[in-house]
């Protein structure tokens, strides 16, 4: 199975994007290596800024050139971007409704060793609750290229949500990818599984695991969070009668918040949500804290089953 | 344009007292708002839009402008006052200060008023937005200046210090800040509350030329921006000591006004010494 990190496809994607359109500004705070703006910054040094470890400066930065007809893309690691900086995007990015795009890596506990501190559980939910912004989740290599196209032809502030870990491509060249639109991996009668980054993949291991029990799952990669594809999730509801959610992030407020929100009003089913009990991360390696966390295809179809024996 | 002598000195002045005065009467009809410290800065707006700065009301967008970036937002009337009297909009407009709907809104608002270059009112972030203009000015090889105010409480907000970090490493000469230093904030002067002195010693410290002037002098703040237009690789600056409230004897040096709107006798007995100057 080929593998490629999301932060990579960014680092590539970001780069063809530079050389297209002379308008992108690129923004980091000393994590270029990491969050992969460093291939912006060697084919185009005179448009990327390092601004150092100080994130609410680069937001702020971002904002005023933005506000000069610039369309910015300002990368750290997620904790540091939606946590600390939190304010700054909230009043001077959306507020303004300015055309940053806030690509922030390293996000969920596949942090792996650095621990809690570095491992945002909450971005997810952090940027969903403000207005003007949209959020996009990509699952793979393939998405995440199509999508940071995307957000540069988006007007206004966008959240782009990034990994460490290399994960397994699921999408090919000719993936149709479009803001705001689920993607239907998988058709099934019997409960919709939706989900989001690494997890999509978890899901599709889970409706293989859940055929074997002879249930039907159909699998949605619900790649934006914010604006939520409502009908994509309305017609899986209504055939399904029974939902589970699945993301790497607390399950307070993220993909399971939104879908809950949806559902409750529109088409009152259960869901059952699949992420991060409401507790911080730790060390360890990824695949370790997948399975400590409960972060699993088995973990998924299990929550499946539960979210089955709910319907009424 | 930059020349200095008496009558411009004279003219720029009178400007500030309209500015004055229309923040007096704007505050009072809305009801709230920060009096004090537009008053401790309407020395300094006045310089900057009827002498400094090169712009046009009515192309606001206009690439090539100089920008000015509130960042002590909360002292939105001056600039409206400002924007108003230089044609950004009709001066009927001020009455509307604060109201539901108005495009006058409490702090200032980029997307609902032309001429309001950052929507600004959170401390601390006016100068990061002014780092950006800067940064996309040359960039663009563009002539703009950056103009951009503080306030004295205001620097108390770590990110300014990462702004003023940003600004000298990335030697932005196109950059000049006054910070408003009236010495008093919210529960208190500063040297009770939070203590900040000395300022002038800090922005040194972080590379940029320095002035301390007397922010009420028409004359010494033309000349220091003068002299801020010959600033190479490093950004300008201008300490400027000030009275909150200058130019209200019930006002001045009263940190009971920095967020409070004067009554209808209050504002009459105000606009009467305003026009007495």
């Amino acid at each position: 199975m080929v593998q490629v990190a999301t932060r990579d496809a960014y680092g590539q994607a970001l780069k063809e994007l530079g050389r297209e359109y002379q308008d992108v500004v690129v923004l980091d705070a000393d994590l270029s290596k990491s969050t992969k703006t460093i291939d912006f910054a060697k084919a185009f040094p005179e448009r990327f800024f390092d601004m150092g470890i100080a994130e609410q400066n680069m937001m702020a930065v971002a904002a005023g050139l933005a506000a000069s007809n610039k369309v910015v893309f300002a990368s750290t690691f997620a904790i540091f971007a939606t946590g600390r900086a939190f304010e700054q995007i909230r009043n001077s990015v959306a507020y303004a409704r300015l055309n940053v795009k806030i690509c922030a890596t390293h996000a969920g506990i596949t942090v792996g060793e650095d621990g809690s501190s570095h491992q945002s559980i909450e971005d997810m939910a952090l940027m969903r609750v403000i207005p003007y912004m949209k959020v996009i989740v990509p699952a793979d290599g393939t998405s995440t290229a199509r999508a940071v196209r995307a957000i540069y032809h988006e007007p206004g502030p966008c959240y782009l949500r990034l990994g460490r870990s290399q994960v397994p491509v699921i999408y090919g060249n000719d993936l149709n990818f479009e803001l705001g639109k689920a993607i239907k991996l998988r058709e099934g009668k019997d409960v919709g599984i939706l989900a989001c980054g690494i997890m999509v993949q978890e899901s599709l291991e889970a409706a293989t695991m859940l055929a074997e029990m002879g249930i039907e799952a159909a699998v949605l990669d619900v790649h934006t969070i914010k604006p939520l594809d409502r009908e994509a999730i309305l017609e899986v509801a209504r055939r399904t009668g029974c939902l589970v959610t699945a993301e790497e992030h607390t399950v307070l407020g993220g993909l399971g918040g939104a879908v809950s929100e949806l559902i409750t009003s529109e088409c009152p089913v259960p869901v059952v949500k699949v992420g991060i009990r409401d507790e911080f991360g730790q060390s360890g390696s990824p695949r370790e804290l997948l399975e400590a966390y409960g972060l699993t295809a088995a973990e998924i179809a299990r929550a499946a089953q539960i979210s089955m024996s709910k319907k009424p | 344009m930059h020349e200095i002598n008496q009558k411009v000195i004279d003219e720029i002045r009178e400007k500030a007292r309209r500015l004055r005065r229309e923040v007096i009467q704007m505050v009072g009809r809305a009801g709230s708002g920060h009096p004090g410290g537009a008053l401790s800065a309407a020395d300094i707006v006045a310089c900057l839009y009827f002498w400094e700065m090169n712009y046009d009301p009515q192309r606001p967008d206009w690439p090539e402008r100089d920008r000015f970036v509130l960042s002590k937002g909360h002292v939105a009337p001056l600039l409206y006052a400002v924007l108003a009297e230089t044609g950004f909009f009709p001066q009927e407009m001020l009455e509307t200060l604060r109201q539901f709907g108005s495009p006058l809104q409490g702090h200032p608002d980029m997307r609902r008023l032309p001429g309001v270059e950052a929507s600004t009112g959170s401390l601390g972030q006016g100068i990061g937005w002014a780092v950006g203009m800067a940064l996309a000015a040359r960039l663009d090889r563009r002539n703009s200046r950056i103009y951009v105010l503080l306030g004295d409480g205001e620097i108390e907000e770590g990110m300014v210090w990462e702004a003023v970090m940003a600004a000298k490493h990335y030697k932005l000469d196109n950059l000049v800040a006054f910070v408003d230093n009236n010495g008093l904030q919210i529960d208190g002067p500063l040297a009770d509350v939070m203590s900040i002195e000395p300022i002038a010693d800090k922005f040194r410290a972080f590379g940029w030329e320095t002035r301390e002037i007397d922010g009420h002098d028409t004359g010494v703040i033309l000349s220091t921006l003068n002299e801020a237009r010959q600033a190479k690789g490093r950004p300008f600056a201008i300490i400027a000591r000030t009275t909150k409230g200058k130019g209200c004897s019930f006002m001045e040096n009263q940190v009971e006004w920095h967020g409070k709107a004067p009554s209808p006798e209050q504002i009459e007995q105000a606009l009467r010494e305003f026009d007495c100057v």
